[in-house]
């Protein structure tokens, strides 16, 4: 049920994040979504990709640091207080949210959100007590390509 | 010309070194001189040498000015008599002013490599080639290597004295050569695992260098059939002697040299490693506080400065290395009877003054290798945007230190910062940066980018 999410160095300068997103478009990789983090200095990108495995590959071998992650897709509703729904499941749990940030795509009436917890299992099991739906990556996958 | 002729060269001796002994000694006669023996071969080669450089003349001069000559030196203590000799001293003597021996007679000439300035060039006869390969020697057997075993020098081989000092001392020792000299790093990993050499001898970045491309080609550095390493040509320091010795799985060895004085083979390291052992039947090695050129208490470091008591072709009197250390003069558990230097912790000239406080690159060095999984790839910038000095050290970050969370980046970039003010008592501005985007080096590493402009002393 958890997601792998690539994470990358990026110095803070004018053109810095084509490099690496050039390096996955030239073997045909397409990005499901992408976040950024940055200060003044530096940034760090997570992407997430349908192949991980080869984008690491290639990208670590021009040269990134590239760091794996396993990441949490939810299903929130699309509607005022959905997304505070959730997380008053994760705060009543004592879960801690490292990040979170939004897919792309939105389906119907749900809007998918990636979060980073420091234990994803336990998040996982606590979300699917809780009857909320957690993405896998193939449903993740399927419906980018819809 | 035969030794009656030139009494300063020791007639070097067949060494009879004991190789059944777990640590045999290259030259047992003269590295377990009783301190007294030693001294008194020491006065009187330095009577002689008074007496010889009389040839140059700069020497010529100042002796005569001050009255000096071989009937001043009646105990080593009259060194202190005798005047300094500096960088710059060579450099207005550009390019062979100090030669104490007929051009002719000359049989190579290398030059310094130019860290702090324009080249200078250092003149050597056959009997100064013949001491150094012997020099060489010494520290190479006192650091593991035997007549059995092969050598890969990834040295420079040129005018830089680091390649052909290690070449011959391995030659001499009776050992296998192989000359890769420097660059071509892959190359290096092929001829390793082609031809199993026991030994790398390199600067210690280049080791480091030499580790990453390993990986890069896929294979575990530490699966290279190098057992052991012999490094010098710059100043590093026990941190990043760990990581040598853990990424490439090898027993790292310091020496110590400059090719003011002969190259390579002034000092080098036994297995004990507590400290390089100098070889003081060729070298008068003092130890000086650089501001009142005055001794400094054993054991504190000080500014080497450093007599040559037989070379033929360039001899220095009491020559300011600029290299600050410490020396031991205690007994080594190896048997060796010389005095030990401890590894030089900076130069009074890379010494960089940041708003008042003295800060040699290798602390920050220090600071960065304290922070686990630093590698040693990082630039020093140094500016002054307004009246005050501003420090910049850029770090290049690595899968070990890398996370996804913002939070722990911060946390590595903040805990460099504090490393720096705790060792080196300055606030500098930590930039992580890219792999790889700071340049790299074949040779000595460039460290320090200092734009303040307030350097400019060369002549």
């Amino acid at each position: 049920m958890k997601l792998q999410q690539l994470s990358l160095f990026l110095e803070n300068r004018p053109g810095r994040l084509d490099a690496p997103l050039e390096t996955i478009a030239a073997e045909g990789i397409n990005i499901l979504t992408l976040s950024l983090a940055d200060t003044a200095q530096f940034g760090i990108l997570r992407l997430i990709v349908r192949e991980w495995d080869k984008a690491k590959r290639v990208l670590e071998q021009a040269g990134w640091v590239v760091n794996l992650t396993e990441v949490v897709a939810v299903d929130v509703l699309d509607r005022p207080g959905g997304l505070a729904a959730v997380l008053k499941i994760l705060d009543g749990a004592g879960l801690n949210i490292e990040y979170m940030y939004a897919y792309s795509l939105r389906r119907g009436d749900k809007a998918i959100l990636i979060f980073r917890f420091e234990d994803p299992d336990r998040a996982i099991q606590i979300l699917l007590d809780q009857g909320l739906h957690v993405v896998d990556g193939d449903e993740l996958m399927s419906f980018a390509a819809a | 010309m035969t030794h009656e002729s030139r009494p300063w060269i020791m007639p070097v001796p067949n060494p009879s070194p004991d190789w059944s002994s777990e640590h045999p000694i290259w030259n047992p006669i003269a590295e377990t001189l009783p301190r007294a023996e030693r001294e008194a071969l020491q006065l009187e080669r330095l009577r002689e040498l008074v007496g010889r450089v009389a040839r140059v003349p700069f020497y010529r001069d100042l002796f005569a000015h001050r009255e000096i000559g071989p009937h001043s030196i009646r105990s080593l203590a009259d060194l202190r008599r005798l005047p300094f000799t500096t960088k710059d001293d060579l450099r207005r003597q550009h390019p062979l002013g100090f030669l104490a021996v007929p051009r002719r007679d000359l049989a190579r000439i290398h030059g310094s490599s130019g860290t702090t300035g324009k080249p200078t060039f250092v003149a050597y006869t056959a009997g100064d080639l013949r001491i150094w390969s012997e020099l060489c020697a010494r520290f190479l057997v006192a650091g593991g290597l035997r007549p059995e075993h092969t050598a890969q020098v990834a040295f420079g081989y040129g005018l830089f004295t680091g390649g052909f000092g290690l070449h011959y001392g391995i030659e001499r020792v009776g050992a296998t050569v192989i000359p890769a000299a420097a660059g071509n790093t892959r190359r290096q990993i092929e001829i390793m695992r082609d031809l199993d050499p026991e030994a790398l001898i390199c600067t210690p970045s280049y080791a480091l260098t030499i580790a990453d491309a390993a990986r890069e080609l896929g294979m575990d550095p530490r699966a290279l059939p190098i057992r052991f390493g012999h490094f010098g040509g710059e100043p590093w320091t026990e941190d990043m002697r760990r990581e040598i010795e853990d990424q490439l799985d090898i027993a790292a060895f310091n020496n110590y040299g400059l090719s003011e004085v002969i190259g390579p083979g002034v000092s080098g390291e036994c297995t004990a490693r507590t400290g390089m052992h100098l070889q003081e039947d060729h070298f008068l090695v003092e130890c000086l506080d650089p501001e009142t050129l005055e001794p400094v208490p054993e054991g504190e470091p000080g500014e080497l400065v450093i007599t040559t008591l037989t070379r033929e072709a360039m001899p220095m009197i009491r020559y300011r290395t600029r290299d600050i250390a410490r020396l031991d003069r205690g007994p080594c558990a190896c048997g060796r009877t010389t005095t030990r230097m401890s590894r030089v912790a900076g130069r009074t000239d890379d010494m960089l003054i940041i708003r008042g406080v003295n800060v040699f690159p290798s602390q920050i060095e220090e600071a960065l290798l304290r922070v686990e999984g630093t590698t040693p790839h990082y630039l020093i910038e140094v500016s002054r945007p307004g009246t005050l000095d501003e420090v910049r050290v850029k770090v290049e970050i690595h899968p070990e230190i890398f996370s996804d969370r913002m939070d722990r980046m911060q946390a590595v970039r903040d805990r460099i910062s504090r490393e720096i003010q705790t060792v080196a008592g300055i606030r500098a501005h930590v930039d992580l940066v890219e792999p790889r985007s700071i340049e790299r080096f074949v040779g000595k590493a460039r460290r320090v980018l200092d734009t303040r402009g307030l350097n400019e002393r060369e002549s």
